[in-house]
């Protein structure tokens, strides 16, 4: 009985399944040849020559600009030799006594830069720590947006922000300050490149598998003990990237520089004095009416150079420091 | 205290009694219901967990002794809207672990715990060994480098070891790096042990190694682990529960759960028939 009954399902099974199979049939040919099918390879092989073209066309657009920097710069440094350009202490191109020395600029860059990232490492460090392993579900969906709000202002706002509201408040602490300092634009950049930093050391942190922190807790750490002693140290390779991307947007800062740092080149590792720096120099020089092809319109090119070279150094480190902190779980 | 197990023995079969010497209670559990949320994962359980003993927690899959076994350190504190309902008294302290008055972090200092993956933390193989004393403020090197040698002796790790202290704990092979994480549990002096399927993700050799340190540090420790492998549960350990869909079903001395268990599902599930 039981049997037959099973059997009787089956046969209905079939009879379902040999529909189906009609129906299919309408449709979907039952034979195809299986020779290559020319249609389809040539649209695979134009989507693949799509996606290549992309691929090599941001790597063209590197090299163009590689290339623009370096032969533009050969013709300023056939005028200045690399030696003055490395050792003179004054940068006066547009003056009638001309000097070439890049150092007044770096150093602009340097102070300025170490303002700003004596504020954003630690303060984007801390606010991942607490977003990555303190702050409950709720809070996080919530400051999460915000501070990326904060890397989406525009950096000319920042500039002003800068220039109107900081400067004027640390006057307040130091009346001697000037009103265009390497302190107050370092202090803004430094707000503005936090979301950077604390977004991607927070990914990285989080990533940190949830075994290794149990493996903590279960030794009777606290949750700060095993943010700082287990969860840090296994995302330290994100971490470093996290804070080279920070060391680069903060060399490479231009319009809160320009705006609040005052435009003069000045040799000074005192961060409450004015000076540029070599994006502010740029772009001084590039809205300026100078002829091109000039010596004055050359050094743009040199300057330009340099900043690439510094970047170009601190990604090398963060791609080492990465190699040399790669996660093992 | 004179417990149930006894008493059950007594009556079924003498001989299955594995000890001459009386046994103290470590745990008692009584009544212990744990909620996921809404979803109830443990179902009134009470059973003793025996000083210096080794108790093993076996059934299918899902049916709750991971989940059992993270009450007794408060692991599911970590995470949000979990509940225990209930009780763990811990002895001599006969004070019940589960109670909101307790600090969880005082019940893990003194309630190691062993996972199912090795988790050796980014560093040397002697800071993963000095963590926990480490968490407990103690810095001095010579403290420090006595623990953690008595740590890896006892995990049977100092021998592979000792020459190559300051390596990262990675580089070891997965066995070894379940006995480092048995050493870093031990460091710190636990009352009981909590082993998570701690073989499972190790092959036949390492697996005969874990299983021979836990028969030998059950002079020292209370041991609770949790398995999947029943010729395990048969080898390693004194007591026996078999959990079924959250609840109890049955619990006593390994020898007998193996020979005569009372109930036809144990039987079932020792016997392969299920599971």
């Amino acid at each position: 009985m039981k049997f037959s009954r099973r059997n009787d399902a089956k046969s209905e099974d079939m009879k379902i399944s040999a529909q189906n199979m009609d129906n299919r049939n309408d449709v979907v040919p039952a034979y195809k040849s299986l020779r290559r099918n020319f249609r389809r390879h040539i649209k695979e092989r134009i989507i693949e020559s799509i996606l290549f073209l992309a691929a090599l066309f941001s790597v063209f657009i590197t090299f163009a600009i590689v290339y623009m920097l370096v032969s533009e710069s050969m013709v300023f440094f056939e005028h200045v030799s690399l030696r003055e350009f490395l050792t003179d202490t004054q940068w006066t191109p547009l003056f009638d006594d001309a000097h070439y020395g890049i150092l007044p600029l770096v150093s602009g860059t340097v102070v300025s830069s170490l303002v700003a990232l004596a504020v954003a490492l630690p303060l984007g460090t801390i606010i991942a720590i607490y977003l990555s392993e303190f702050a409950p579900f709720a809070v996080r969906e919530i400051a999460k947006p915000f501070l990326e709000l904060l890397g989406g202002i525009p950096t000319v706002v920042y500039g002003y922000f800068a220039l109107l509201s900081v400067t004027p408040l640390l006057q307040y602490f130091f009346p001697d300050l000037p009103g265009f300092s390497l302190l107050s634009a370092g202090l803004v950049m430094g707000i503005m490149i936090i979301p950077y930093v604390s977004s991607m050391t927070e990914d990285a942190m989080r990533s940190v598998p949830m075994h290794l922190r149990e493996g903590s807790y279960a030794t009777g750490a606290t949750r700060f003990q095993t943010a700082v002693k287990v969860v840090v140290p296994a995302s330290m390779s994100g971490i470093a990237a996290a804070y080279i991307l920070g060391i680069s947007r903060a060399v490479g800062e231009t319009m809160v520089v320009t705006i609040a740092a005052g435009m003069q080149p000045n040799l000074t590792w005192n961060p409450t004095e004015p000076a540029a720096t070599i994006t502010t120099y740029i772009v001084q020089v590039s809205l300026g009416d100078l002829p091109h092809g000039s010596i004055g319109y050359q050094t743009i090119f040199a300057a330009g150079l340099t900043l690439l070279l510094i970047t170009l150094i601190f990604n090398i480190l963060g791609h080492l420091l990465r190699k040399y902190y790669r996660e093992v779980y | 205290m004179v417990t149930n197990y006894f008493t059950q023995a007594a009556g079924s079969d003498n001989s299955t009694a594995p000890a001459s010497k009386p046994v103290a209670d470590k745990c008692v559990v009584k009544n212990l219901n744990f909620f996921y949320g809404e979803l109830q994962a443990l179902k009134s359980i009470s059973m003793t967990v025996y000083e210096k003993q080794v108790t093993a927690l076996i059934g299918p899959s899902g049916c709750g002794k991971s989940t059992f076994l993270r009450c007794f350190n408060r692991m599911h504190d970590l995470y949000s809207g979990n509940r225990y309902d209930g009780e763990i008294i811990l002895h001599p302290d006969n004070e019940n672990i589960l109670s909101r008055a307790v600090d969880p972090i005082e019940v893990r200092m003194r309630i190691g715990m062993v996972f199912q993956k090795p988790n050796p933390f980014p560093k040397s193989i002697f800071e993963n060994v000095a963590y926990g004393l480490r968490i407990r403020g103690i810095n001095k090197r010579a403290i420090l480098e006595e623990k953690v040698e008595t740590a890896l002796r006892n995990a049977a790790l100092w021998g592979e070891a000792k020459d190559r202290l300051n390596d990262l704990a990675f580089n070891l092979s997965g066995g070894q790096q379940q006995r480092l994480c048995i050493a870093r549990a031990l460091a710190t002096d636990p009352e009981l042990l909590l082993f998570d399927e701690p073989t499972s993700a190790l092959d036949p050799a390492a697996t005969a190694s874990i299983e021979e340190l836990i028969t030998d540090l059950k002079n020292k420790v209370t041991i609770l682990i949790v398995t999947h492998n029943m010729q395990q549960a048969a080898r390693v350990s004194d007591f026996t529960a078999y959990m079924y869909v959250g609840e109890l079903i049955e619990f006593g001395v390994t020898d007998t759960i193996f020979i005569k268990p009372k109930h036809k599902q144990t039987e079932d599930y020792i016997t392969g028939r299920f599971g």
